[in-house]
């Protein structure tokens, strides 16, 4: 049909810095998110060791929610939902703030904390518990027992699938788009539909995709082989 | 909430149906079992190519797993959305896209869950059969895929939550399943978006926890059958 391809159509002038911008904001929602959700991942594990139940349930009911909704529809309960709850001042200050940038970074961040969380558990409960048990007979207590002795070791554990999050959490900043956020997908559905250059537009985008993927998951695993326990 | 739930439960249940198209939770439900069943057969082809001892069948393999999972599945969702017409020559609509999106995209993830089965299988078994003079056809077919595919039944539970959670994004391209109802719902009503989301988020709760625990269920079931310990169930 003649279709001539083209790539410097979509890759020039506007049309360029529209996709700059683009991979721009994906970087900071995955930049933030990824924040978020370590500081809450850690948060919830910490929560997770208290040793009282109820503590125990809300962790466990904070993980299943966020493993069993699909991350559009909380995107979508924190979009549309949850500013209409808050007062009017509250609502008024979001808008005025990047308020979908800012709901997407807090739906993607929760919603990742809940993987972290339960990453970091199995990274802590693969080390035998005779480690630490061996650690408190010398005379560690128990945050030196922690500290020096399980964490470090879990730690190596948790790295490679805290890794694999970041992918996910990379990929997942794409369902930004649906409420609007100006992010690499957004921003190649602009460019296809000013310039009509489907393939060009949708090419360079999952291009970008694919190369920054590839490192994270190149970098994934060279730390699984790096922090490999030869013990466990 | 109740009162939502109430004037418009058919529609979060079966779309416009009989009025338009079936949509809503049956649609979401139809889809994803359509795409796990359609992809199953190409995981199973996946899987063998990248344990394959020839190069010219694991590189293509290897390089097709991986390039899925380093795009966001939207992004075969507008491939495919662009693309199909072509090849076709017509109209394709928002369901047919999503399910062959999701086709390719659910079938690298379910090669990797394969791959995993067939790899802990103790080698003995092919080297057993092997030994009775069977080939390499019979082997996979008869010895190793049977007890591969058992022993990773819940991990392919988990995939079917994952493909659930994943028809959601049909809203995009206009899909009528489930969130594409809710927010229809949320159109007409206008003022109340926490409780109709609410309500759209713990119908997915209630259905996706109820196979998570199912996979929970069948997974120690089968690790209490085999005597080994419970292997880690692939939730994405």
């Amino acid at each position: 049909m003649g279709y001539v391809f083209d790539l410097t159509s979509v890759l020039s002038g506007q049309y360029l810095n529209w996709f700059l911008i683009g991979l721009a904001t994906t970087l900071a929602l995955t930049l933030a998110a990824w924040c978020l959700a370590m500081v809450m991942g850690i948060i919830l594990t910490l929560i997770r060791m208290i040793p009282f139940r109820p503590l125990g349930w809300f962790v466990a009911l904070y993980v299943e929610y966020h493993r069993n909704v699909p991350l559009l529809v909380q995107i979508f309960v924190w979009y549309f939902g949850v500013p209409s709850l808050l007062p009017r001042a509250a609502r008024q200050w979001i808008n005025a703030h990047n308020g979908a940038f800012m709901l997407a970074v807090v739906a993607l961040g929760l919603a990742a904390a809940a993987y972290v969380a339960e990453d970091i558990r199995s990274g802590i409960r693969s080390i035998p518990k005779a480690q630490y048990e061996a650690a408190r007979s010398i005379g560690f207590g128990y945050l030196g027992a922690m500290g020096y002795v399980v964490l470090p070791q879990a730690f190596r554990i948790a790295v490679p699938p805290l890794i694999n999050q970041t992918l996910l959490l990379f990929k997942n900043t794409s369902l930004a788009m649906a409420i609007g956020v100006g992010e690499l997908t957004y921003r190649t559905r602009e460019v296809e539909s000013y310039t009509f250059k489907t393939f060009e537009a949708f090419a360079v985008a999952t291009a970008v995709y694919l190369t920054i993927s590839f490192a994270i998951m190149a970098f994934g695993s060279w730390s699984a082989r790096r922090l490999r326990l030869e013990a466990l | 909430m109740i009162e939502i739930l109430e004037n418009n439960w058919l529609l979060f249940l079966v779309g416009q149906y009989p009025h338009g198209p079936i949509g809503g939770l049956a649609m979401t439900l139809f889809m994803a079992s359509l795409a796990l069943a359609l992809c199953f057969p190409f995981a199973i082809a996946l899987a063998l190519c990248r344990l394959s001892p020839y190069r010219w069948l694991r590189l293509p393999a290897t390089a097709i797993v991986h390039t899925v999972r380093g795009l966001p599945l939207i992004m075969f969702i507008f491939w495919t959305y662009f693309f199909s017409p072509l090849l076709i020559g017509r109209a394709v609509g928002g369901v047919e896209t999503l399910v062959i999106a999701l086709i390719v995209y659910e079938a690298a993830y379910l090669s990797e869950i394969i791959r995993a089965g067939i790899e802990a299988l103790p080698k003995g078994q092919t080297e057993a059969a092997r030994a009775l003079g069977m080939t390499y056809w019979p082997t996979t077919a008869k010895v190793v895929l049977p007890q591969a595919l058992h022993n990773v039944l819940p991990s392919m539970v988990s995939q079917f939550v994952s493909t659930i959670k994943e028809t959601s994004l049909g809203y995009v391209i206009s899909a009528h399943e489930l969130t594409f109802a809710a927010a229809q719902v949320n159109n007409v009503l206008l003022t109340q978006p926490f409780e109709v989301y609410s309500i759209l988020a713990l119908t997915y709760f209630a259905l996706c926890f109820t196979l998570t625990s199912v996979a929970r269920l069948i997974e120690r079931r089968i690790s209490t059958s085999r005597g080994g310990t419970p292997g880690a169930v692939v939730v994405a």
